[in-house]
């Protein structure tokens, strides 16, 4: 059985000990400096490499993987997707342009519906709206389309905005914090214990990722997974690992999670797409 | 949660050697398989190879905690004492069974 537990005890302590409870411009400063002043040897900009930022001894293996990408595929295949005619004689360029080079708009902010939008879901909209079935979420046609538009992408920085004029915007900010501070499942894990608190710690074998960067480089393909994921099959792959029920991927707990952490990876780089252990 | 405690403590205390063995034996079993205690995720521990570090490594285990009853609450709930902890609650959330504590901390006094 799993069990979702909260423990608001912890979320509030964390905060008053890094002094986050001001806003999301004073929660992102915060967040950088812990990590920077965690991991000294790391140039701010290398955080977006993932649990390499900060395992010099995994590296080089990492790097000659990267050589010849388990992703290269994907892209090819997201190319001719991209590219493939609706029904109507319409693609998804005539959404995203000619190359679909869109990954530094995202997760954006939808005033009208007052929702945040991932690209993802952006792309599944196009296609509905152009009269055809939308991708499954999680692993795929989703994934190797946003691989191409990703790779076409790299280099745009991460810049999320949360709109002041916009109280709704800010609160789906403030849940998405509070779900990263949040302990749950009948593991008791927040994401903040093992991507925070204890990041670059030893779990059997793995060393845990720092969080700042985590959203920089979707989707990856996993060797876990010997395929693609989406950030949200990510996301949902933890919460199973904590024993907790994983929520609905592009539901508002994982977009609104998938806004606070990317806000908090403001100013670096979109690398994606990337291979990861 | 008390009584449970108390019962615990009496088994214990009234155990033949033979059955402490057991208990042992079985603690362990429970500690390393990583559906049940996966202790080694996070502690090095009796020689179990590739550990994790986020705890610290479980040894004289007796001289740590020469009460018993300290060490079985810290298994059943460590965020009593630090709500923080990545450790998890092993008995509030009920990832192990009572005795199944009790075993793993019969084990644990053998380190």
């Amino acid at each position: 059985m799993k069990i979702i537990i909260r423990g608001t005890l912890a979320t509030l302590g964390l905060g008053i000990a890094l002094g986050v409870s001001a806003g999301p411009v004073e929660d992102q400063a915060a967040f950088q400096k812990y990590y920077e002043s965690r991991f000294p040897n790391t140039p701010t900009a290398d955080f977006a490499n993932g649990v390499y930022s900060i395992l010099p001894e995994a590296r080089e293996q990492w790097e000659s993987i990267e050589e010849f990408p388990p992703y290269e595929i994907a892209i090819e295949n997201g190319e001719k997707l991209y590219h493939s005619k609706f029904a109507n004689g319409k693609s998804l360029a005539d959404c995203f342009g000619p190359e679909g080079a869109v990954r530094g708009q995202y997760p954006l902010w939808d005033k009208d519906r007052g929702m945040v939008v991932t690209m993802e879901r952006a792309v599944n909209e196009c296609r509905e709206a152009n009269g055809e079935k939308p991708y499954g979420w999680k692993k795929g046609k989703i994934a190797d389309v946003t691989a191409y538009m990703s790779y076409n992408s790299r280099g745009q920085e991460v810049k999320v905005d949360i709109p002041s004029n916009d109280p709704r915007a800010l609160a789906a900010y403030e849940d998405g914090k509070e779900h990263f501070y949040t302990k749950r499942g009948q593991l008791n894990f927040a994401c903040a214990d093992c991507h925070m608190l204890t990041a670059g710690n030893l779990y059997r074998a793995d060393t845990t990722s720092p969080a700042f960067g985590h959203a920089t480089s979707w989707p990856v393909f996993r060797s876990k997974w010997q395929s693609m994921g989406t950030l949200h099959r990510r996301f949902a792959g933890c919460h199973n690992n904590i024993r907790a029920n994983p929520y609905k991927a592009q539901g508002a707990e994982y977009s609104n999670l998938e806004y606070f952490v990317t806000y908090m990876s403001n100013g670096l780089d979109f690398n994606g797409p990337a291979a990861r252990k | 949660m008390k009584k449970e405690l108390l019962t615990a403590l009496l088994a214990s205390a009234l155990m033949s050697p033979l059955a402490i063995a057991d208990a042992v034996k079985q603690g362990k079993e429970i500690a390393w398989s990583r559906k049940k205690g996966n202790c080694l995720t996070c502690h090095m521990m009796d020689g179990g190879q590739q550990t994790g570090n986020s705890g610290p490594p479980l040894m004289s285990m007796k001289a740590r905690y020469p009460d018993k009853a300290a060490l079985r609450e810290q298994i059943w709930d460590p965020t009593k004492r630090n709500p923080l902890t990545n450790m998890p609650p092993f008995g509030r959330n009920k990832i192990l069974t009572e005795a199944e504590i009790d075993q793993v901390v019969e084990y644990l006094y053998s380190l």
